[in-house]
C-alpha cells in the first residue's frame, strides 16, 4: 500500500482552493479542475486533503480522479498536443496525421518527449467535425490539419 | 456612419484562422483611418466558407469567405465597407443557398448577433418566450411544450413536455434543471455552436423550464473539450444575472432561478443522463439503473429535468410563437426542426437546420455536395459513435426518429459523418468496439468486457483466422451487448458494428492471400 505522509507544501497550496469550493453542490470536479490548474496535475499528496475536507475516504477521491481521462497523475510536458481520433476526423485521414505526429515527436500517445516539450494525447471529438481533421495545441484549436500544419505545430511546441 | 464588420469567434472559425483575420482587419482599419467596428459573432455554420466575414450594408449583410489574413488588404481595396465586389464575395449572406434553404428556428440568431450582447438578443426577438412564460401557470407552459411535439434532441427523443410534467408534479423542496452539454458524439457540434453563438437562448430555455417545473437552480454540464463554449456561457450567465434574468426574481417575477456552469473531465459516458448526474455530484461517472427516474430522483436525489442543449434552446421560440407554429414543421411523430450537422469527408460541411423529413441522400448529396475528396460516398455514419453506418442503398431514408429506427439506426444528435470509398468498414467496426472499451464506465459486463473481446474478434477476422466463425461470434457479442447493457454506450455500440457487417460484407472478408504472400 502506498502510505505517504501528506507533504505540508502540497496541503498548504491545496487547502485554500478546496475550502473556497467545498460549499458548492457537488464540489469534487470543480476542486479537481482547480487543483490541476494549480499544480498541472492532481498530486497524490492532495488526495487525502480533499478526502478529509469533503468527508470522504481517500479511496473515493482516488476513484473519481482515475475515472476521468482529463485528470493527470503526473505533470504534462510544457505543451499538450491533442489530436482528434474520432470518426469524422478519421474520414479525413486523421490516422495518417496521428502516425506522422508519433514519428515527428518520437513518442506514442499518452507520452511526453524526453526534453519535456510536448505531451501527445488523443481526444475524442473537439466539435470541429466539419473542418476535420482537428487538433488542439494547448488552448489553440486547428482545423483541416495536414502534414504541413502539423509540422508547424510541432516546431512551435518544441521552441 | 460606423460600418459593422462581423468576424466569427466560433471555435471552428478560430480553428480555420479567424483570429488572425480579425487582427488583420483591426490593423487595416486603423492604418486606413476607417470608421468601422468589428463584432465577433457566432458562426453561420458554413464551415467550408470560414472564416466568413460579413459587412452590414444598406442592402443587407454581404459575405466574403473563406478569408485569409493576406486577403484583407485587397478586400478593403475592393470596397468591402460598401459590400464591393471581390473574388471572395459571396453576395448577400441570406441569399447563400445553404442558408436560404434552411428553417432556422433554434439557430435564428446564431451567427447573426454578438453572442454576449443582451441588446442584440432582445433586438432579435430574444426573451419574448420567457416574458410570456413568467405570466403563465406552470401547467400551461408544460402543455404548450408538450403540444409542440418537441422531443429530446440529445438522441433519445423522449417528449420534453412529459419529462417536465413529471418534475412539475414531483414534490420536493428543491428541484433542478440540468442541461446536458456533454456533446461527445463525433460529427456533432450544434450544442457547441449555440453555446458559443447564442448563449442567452439556452439560459432563456432553462429559465422557462425552471418556471414551469418549480426548479430554482440550474447547471450546465459542458464537456471540457469545449473551452470556448465554457468561457462564453460563463460570461453570459454573469450578464444575465446582472440584468435580472437570473436571480431571486426572474424578469421581475415571483420565480427565483439561478444557474452555474460546470465542466466535465473527458468522459464520453457522462453524456448519458444518469452518469452525468453522478459526475455533477462529484462521483465517478457510473451509469445509474432506472428507475428511479432522474425526473423524480435526479441530482442529489431530488427532482431534476435533464435536457439536451438544443431541446432547451428550442423552448423559447415555442413559448414565443406557440406550440402550433413549431408543430407544423416536421413529419409523423418528429415535429419541429432539427439542426443537422454534416461533417467528415464532405464538400459543404456545416449546420443545416430544417424540418424533419429530408431524405439522407438529399442531405449528403445535395446539401453536403458529396465528398471533400471528390470520390464516391461509401457510407455515412448517422448519430455519432453509437450510430449505424448507412450505405447508399438506404439514402432514401427520411430523416426522422421512427424511419431511422426501422432501418436499425438512430438519428441521435443528428450528426452525419461522411466517408468516401477509401473507408474500410471492418476498421470502423473495430473502432466502435475500441471506443466503447476506452469509454465504458465499467458497470455492465457486456459493455466493459464485450467491447474488448469485440476488438480482438475484429482483429481475428482481419487476420483471416476462422473468419466465418468469428463473424458469427461478433454478431453474437453484439446481441449480448445490446440486450445486456444498462445504457446506450454498450447497448448501441452494436449499431455501427452490425451495420458495417450487414451492409459492407466484402470488407469483412479476410485480406486476399496474394497480399500476404508478397
Amino acid at each position: 500500500m502506498n502510505v505517504r505522509v501528506t507533504s505540508g507544501a502540497y496541503a498548504e497550496r491545496a487547502l485554500p482552493i478546496i475550502q473556497e469550493l467545498k460549499g458548492l453542490e457537488g464540489p469534487m470536479l470543480p476542486i479537481l479542475h482547480a487543483i490541476q490548474a494549480e499544480f498541472g496535475y492532481v498530486p497524490e499528496e492532495v488526495k487525502p486533503v480533499i478526502a478529509s475536507e469533503l468527508n470522504l475516504s481517500r479511496a473515493e477521491v482516488h476513484g473519481v480522479v482515475t475515472f476521468y481521462h482529463e485528470f493527470r497523475d503526473h505533470p504534462a510536458g510544457r505543451h499538450v498536443l491533442k489530436l482528434c481520433r474520432a470518426e469524422a476526423c478519421q474520414s479525413m485521414g486523421s490516422d495518417r496525421i496521428a502516425d506522422r505526429a508519433r514519428q515527428l515527436l518520437g513518442i506514442d500517445f499518452h507520452q511526453t518527449t524526453l526534453d519535456g516539450a510536448v505531451t501527445l494525447e488523443p481526444v475524442y471529438c473537439l466539435g470541429l467535425c466539419a473542418c476535420a481533421p482537428a487538433a488542439m495545441l494547448d488552448d489553440e484549436v486547428y482545423g483541416r490539419v495536414d502534414e504541413h500544419c502539423l509540422s508547424d505545430m510541432v516546431a512551435e511546441a518544441r521552441r | 456612419m460606423t460600418v459593422t464588420i462581423f468576424i466569427p469567434k466560433d471555435a471552428a472559425a478560430l480553428a480555420l484562422g479567424a483570429e488572425k483575420v480579425a487582427k488583420a482587419f483591426a490593423r487595416e482599419i486603423e492604418a486606413r483611418g476607417l470608421d468601422a467596428r468589428i463584432v465577433r459573432n457566432g458562426s453561420r455554420g458554413m464551415f467550408w466558407l470560414e472564416p466568413l466575414v460579413e459587412v452590414r450594408t444598406e442592402r443587407g449583410r454581404v459575405a466574403y469567405g473563406p478569408v485569409k489574413p493576406g486577403d484583407v488588404e485587397s478586400l478593403f481595396d475592393a470596397g468591402l465597407l460598401d459590400g464591393g465586389g471581390h473574388e471572395l464575395c459571396l453576395g448577400l449572406t441570406k441569399e447563400i443557398p445553404f442558408l436560404r434553404q434552411q428553417t432556422r428556428l433554434t439557430f435564428a440568431r446564431c451567427g447573426v448577433t454578438d453572442p454576449l450582447s443582451l441588446d442584440d438578443y432582445r433586438h432579435y426577438q430574444g426573451l419574448k418566450g420567457l416574458e410570456k412564460a413568467v405570466g403563465m401557470a406552470p401547467a400551461d407552459i408544460v402543455k404548450q411544450v408538450t403540444d409542440s411535439g418537441l422531443r429530446g434532441r440529445g438522441g433519445a427523443g423522449f417528449p420534453t413536455g412529459i419529462k417536465w410534467k413529471t418534475v412539475m408534479d414531483a414534490a420536493g423542496p428543491q428541484k433542478y434543471i440540468v442541461c446536458n452539454a456533454d456533446e461527445g458524439d463525433s460529427a456533432t457540434f450544434a450544442d457547441r455552436m449555440i453555446m458559443e453563438g447564442d448563449p442567452f437562448v439556452l439560459i432563456e430555455g432553462m429559465a422557462i423550464a425552471a418556471v414551469a417545473t418549480g426548479a430554482t437552480k440550474g447547471y450546465v454540464y459542458i464537456r471540457s473539450e469545449y473551452p470556448h463554449a465554457i468561457a462564453t456561457m460563463t460570461a453570459a450567465v454573469k450578464i444575465a444575472q446582472a440584468a435580472g434574468i437570473l436571480g431571486p426574481s426572474v424578469m421581475g417575477s415571483a420565480h427565483a432561478f439561478d444557474m452555474e456552469i460546470r465542466s466535465g473531465a473527458g468522459a464520453y459516458v457522462c453524456g448519458e443522463e444518469t452518469s452525468l448526474l453522478n459526475s455533477l455530484e462529484g462521483k465517478r461517472g457510473i451509469v445509474r439503473a432506472k428507475p428511479p427516474l432522474p425526473a423524480l430522483q435526479g441530482f442529489l436525489g431530488r427532482p431534476t429535468v435533464v435536457n439536451n442543449v438544443i431541446s432547451l434552446a428550442s423552448v423559447p421560440i415555442i413559448m414565443d410563437r406557440g406550440a402550433e407554429f413549431y408543430r407544423d414543421f416536421g413529419m409523423g411523430r418528429s415535429r419541429g426542426t432539427i439542426p443537422i450537422q454534416i461533417a467528415g469527408n464532405v464538400k459543404h460541411g456545416g449546420l443545416f437546420e430544417t424540418a424533419f423529413g429530408l431524405s439522407l441522400g438529399e442531405i449528403v448529396d445535395h446539401i453536403g455536395g458529396g465528398t471533400a475528396t471528390g470520390r464516391p460516398v461509401k457510407a455515412v455514419q448517422v448519430g455519432g459513435p453509437l450510430g449505424a453506418y448507412f450505405p447508399r442503398e438506404l439514402f432514401n431514408t427520411p430523416f426522422d426518429y421512427e424511419s431511422f429506427a426501422t432501418k436499425e439506426g438512430l438519428i441521435g444528435h443528428a450528426g452525419i459523418a461522411v466517408f468516401d470509398d477509401s473507408a474500410d468498414m471492418l476498421k470502423q467496426a473495430r473502432f466502435a468496439m475500441e471506443f466503447c472499451a476506452i469509454e465504458s464506465c465499467g458497470k455492465c459486463t457486456p459493455c466493459r468486457i464485450g467491447s474488448t473481446r469485440g476488438v480482438e474478434t475484429a482483429d481475428k477476422i482481419r487476420q483471416g483466422i476462422e473468419p466465418e466463425k468469428n463473424r458469427a461470434l461478433l454478431a453474437d457479442l453484439c446481441n449480448t451487448m445490446k440486450f445486456g447493457s444498462l445504457c446506450a454506450l454498450g447497448g448501441f455500440t452494436p449499431y455501427p458494428v452490425m451495420s458495417a457487417m450487414t451492409h459492407f460484407p466484402e470488407d469483412f472478408e479476410p485480406a486476399p492471400m496474394v497480399e500476404a504472400a508478397e
